[in-house]
């Protein structure tokens, strides 16, 4: 579903990320991993096509297509979700208001009929049950005023609305108390499914107890310098990440 | 930032889609400005000789008045010798019926998107159009004048209710209150003018048209509204220009009276023709629109959609003489390319325990100056009075200008007076959100723009509400901060 060949990108003339390589495939959840500042969050901005981060080298495809070549909506409407570490503030808009805009429009551009009013409310109802959100939180303004867990359930139930292909959950876990988290993963989980893929943002092992990754990969300094599987966050939450940049570095001498 | 400035271009070169003249056959007064073209109007009109007198009057008080220079706009000074003061279309001058309406006039206003038959009888909106100088067609008289109403052209007004008329003109603007009050109240064509007796709800939307076809032709529309006590109306007024080289002025007066416990609501949707992308050409739109809550417990509610002309000059406002009486002010006006307005109102509590609630929404975008200029003035026996205001100013790109002019002037030291402002600008992020989920980026400052616009949007009548925020989507088409 998903091929990152040799991806470079940086900001402002700074590189971040130098050279990352990763294949995706549908059923797949892969957990990104690795200390402050190495890049994760970069790579989640990158593939949603945030214009700061320009791509100095490499390819991204996805089903087929050249992400990179794609403008942000596009991206979204041919699948990928982010769901934002710092979700935004839009003032006077209300969620439902927001998503039935987005639905409709990446509905179109998949050749489907418009949800009228009546349709698009019933959907709601019914992906509102994942996240155990509120009617009342839906008709506020989009995220304005919202605690930290009502912002991240918000992006999940926005995930929900979508359908996406390819999730990109950023930190979703940061800032949320144990039930929220709880909550939350059980609703990634609810909508994981074998034509589905998932690229959990974490720094901590502990969203990996309630979203279970196939794949470990370690980012450090822009770079994907170790894989594995689930035991790999154990161990990282064991020992941290100064073992991997010593491992690192030694190689790099 | 470039794709912010690309997106930015696309936003000026969204075009006015109002832009098309018809030919009409018109009866015109000569071109310039003297009493005998005042005499020549009036004569026209075949008014009684109170009214002429009263324009002559106000004519050679305006001749020793000055333009005001103090609004933050910036434009040539105007040849108003080089103006036509009157412009009929040829035949439309008595209408007895819509029938007898001059079929092209009346695709003008399907081309407007207003269709003065059916279609308004089933929305349940009385229109009142008023083209160039003359007041051409009023729908739903018989079903207002079954309750008293009186809904008809000021010309009509004049005619048939001469002591209203002659009662309430200039009480509320008076002649000499400024200088484009002044030239209007010399040279004023037509209008509206509009009736509600004593205890009446009136059961529907009265609406009036103005349009501007004939070039080098000024418009100069009177609005008479009086609300007699305990009375209701809301009141809406949109008006187009077409698209042409020159500038053309519009310099207009609204009156509104309420009396007590009588409400007015009064809501514009201005979309006069803007100019093109160079600031060439575009409306003049020099009005005073001023209300006075007469009675006690009255309440006049401005609301305003701004979106057209070169030059914006206007201060819907309200004097709350009466005890408890309400005065309100709900504004969005939107710059783009090189407009330039200066718009707010002003709140004069006089009575005891009034009341004002001013939110002020400017949005500019492109190389345009959007100005804020309002001013709350608590008189001395005004115990009590309270006045909260809310000035925000949205800014798109980084060539356009915000400005705020609050005044405040307090004699009674029981006022309560708020004063709030905010500037933003729409971020990136928002727009990067709103993309990612699919939107794209016009529509997404539609949305914000809408968002942020809410307040004021909700204020309108439905159909109206709906109308404004696809002008607002148009006029900004794609843009960002």
């Amino acid at each position: 579903m998903l091929t990152i060949k040799n991806l470079h990108a940086s900001i402002e003339g700074t590189p971040i990320l130098r050279g990352i390589n990763l294949e995706v495939k549908a059923g797949e959840v892969h957990a990104i991993m690795g200390p402050n500042g190495s890049g994760k969050s970069t790579l989640a901005s990158v593939l949603a096509g945030r214009e700061e981060y320009e791509v100095t080298e490499g390819e991204v495809i996805f089903k087929g297509k050249d992400l990179l070549e794609l403008a942000p909506e596009d991206r979204a409407r041919e699948g990928v979700f982010l769901a934002f570490q710092y979700p935004v503030e839009i003032p006077g808009v209300s969620t439902t208001n927001f998503l039935r805009t987005a639905v409709n429009q990446v509905r179109e551009y998949r050749g489907l009929p418009a949800l009228d009013a009546v349709k698009f409310l019933s959907v709601m109802k019914e992906k509102m049950k994942l996240v155990e959100i509120d009617q009342k939180l839906l008709s506020r303004s989009l995220n304005e005023g919202f605690s930290g867990g009502e912002k991240k359930r918000n992006e999940i139930f926005q995930m929900a609305m979508l359908e996406p292909t390819l999730s990109i959950l950023d930190e979703t876990d940061s800032g949320l108390d144990i039930d929220a988290l709880r909550i939350v993963s059980n609703g990634v989980n609810q909508l994981k499914s074998d034509k589905t893929a998932t690229i959990v943002v974490t720094h901590y092992q502990r969203l990996l107890d309630y979203i279970v990754p196939d794949y470990v990969h370690v980012i450090y300094n822009g770079r994907i310098v170790k894989s594995g599987t689930k035991e790999l966050a154990m161990e990282l939450e064991e020992k941290g990440y100064d073992w991997i940049k010593e491992e690192v570095n030694a190689a790099s001498v | 930032m470039s794709k912010d400035n690309k997106i930015l271009e696309e936003l000026t070169s969204k075009d006015y889609e109002h832009g098309w003249s018809v030919d009409l056959e018109t009866d015109d007064a000569p071109i310039g400005l003297n009493e005998g073209i005042i005499r020549w109007i009036s004569a026209k009109k075949e008014e009684p000789g109170w009214l002429l007198e009263w324009r002559l009057k106000a004519f050679n008080n305006w001749l020793t008045m000055t333009e005001p220079v103090w609004a933050n706009v910036h434009y040539p000074k105007i040849n108003l010798q080089g103006l036509r003061y009157y412009s009929a279309p040829k035949n439309s001058n008595k209408p007895k019926s819509l029938d007898e309406i001059d079929p092209e006039l009346l695709q003008i206003y399907e081309r407007l998107g207003i269709n003065l038959n059916e279609q308004k009888r089933l929305q349940g909106i009385a229109v009142d159009v008023v083209l160039d100088s003359v007041s051409v067609g009023t729908t739903f008289k018989e079903t207002l004048s079954k309750l008293g109403i009186v809904f008809c052209s000021f010309s009509e007004a004049v005619h048939k209710h001469p002591e209203l008329v002659k009662k309430y003109l200039g009480s509320v603007v008076p002649m000499t209150d400024n200088y484009y009050a002044a030239l209007n109240s010399a040279v004023f064509s037509d209008g509206s003018f509009c009736y509600i007796p004593t205890g009446v709800r009136c059961p529907m939307e009265l609406s009036t048209y103005f349009r501007i076809n004939a070039a080098n032709t000024g418009q100069f529309e009177r609005t008479l509204i009086i609300a007699d006590e305990g009375s209701y109306v809301s009141y809406l007024e949109g008006c187009t220009a077409p698209q042409r080289d020159e500038n053309q002025l519009h310099a207009a007066v609204v009156e509104i009276y309420a009396g007590k416990n009588a409400e007015v609501k009064y809501s514009t949707v201005q979309n006069w023709y803007p100019g093109d992308k160079s600031g060439k050409g575009g409306i003049y739109n020099f009005v005073t629109k001023r209300g006075i809550c007469a009675g006690d417990h009255s309440k006049i509610s401005w609301t305003q959609v701004e979106t057209g002309s070169a030059v914006t000059w206007k201060y819907p406002s309200c004097i709350l003489k009466g005890d408890y009486s309400i005065g309100e002010f709900y504004s969005v006006a939107v710059t783009n390319n090189y407009q330039q307005a200066d718009t707010g109102t002003k709140m004069i509590h006089i009575g005891k325990n009034t009341r004002s609630r001013i939110v002020s929404k400017g949005i500019s975008a492109g190389k345009s100056q959007n100005s804020y200029r309002g001013q709350v003035q608590v008189m001395k026996r005004a115990t009590n009075a309270r006045n909260f205001s809310q000035c925000d100013s949205l800014l798109m790109g980084d060539r356009c200008g915000a400005h705020t002019f609050p005044y405040i002037d307090i004699q009674n030291s029981t006022a309560k007076v708020e004063h709030e402002a905010t500037t933003s600008k729409i971020g990136a992020d928002q727009l990067f959100y709103c993309n990612q989920r699919g939107i794209s980026t016009e529509d997404a400052v539609a949305l914000i723009v809408n968002g942020y616009a809410k307040e004021v949007l909700n204020q309108l009548p439905m159909e109206f509400a709906v109308e404004a925020q696809k002008l607002l989507a148009l006029t900004l088409e794609g843009s960002v901060g």
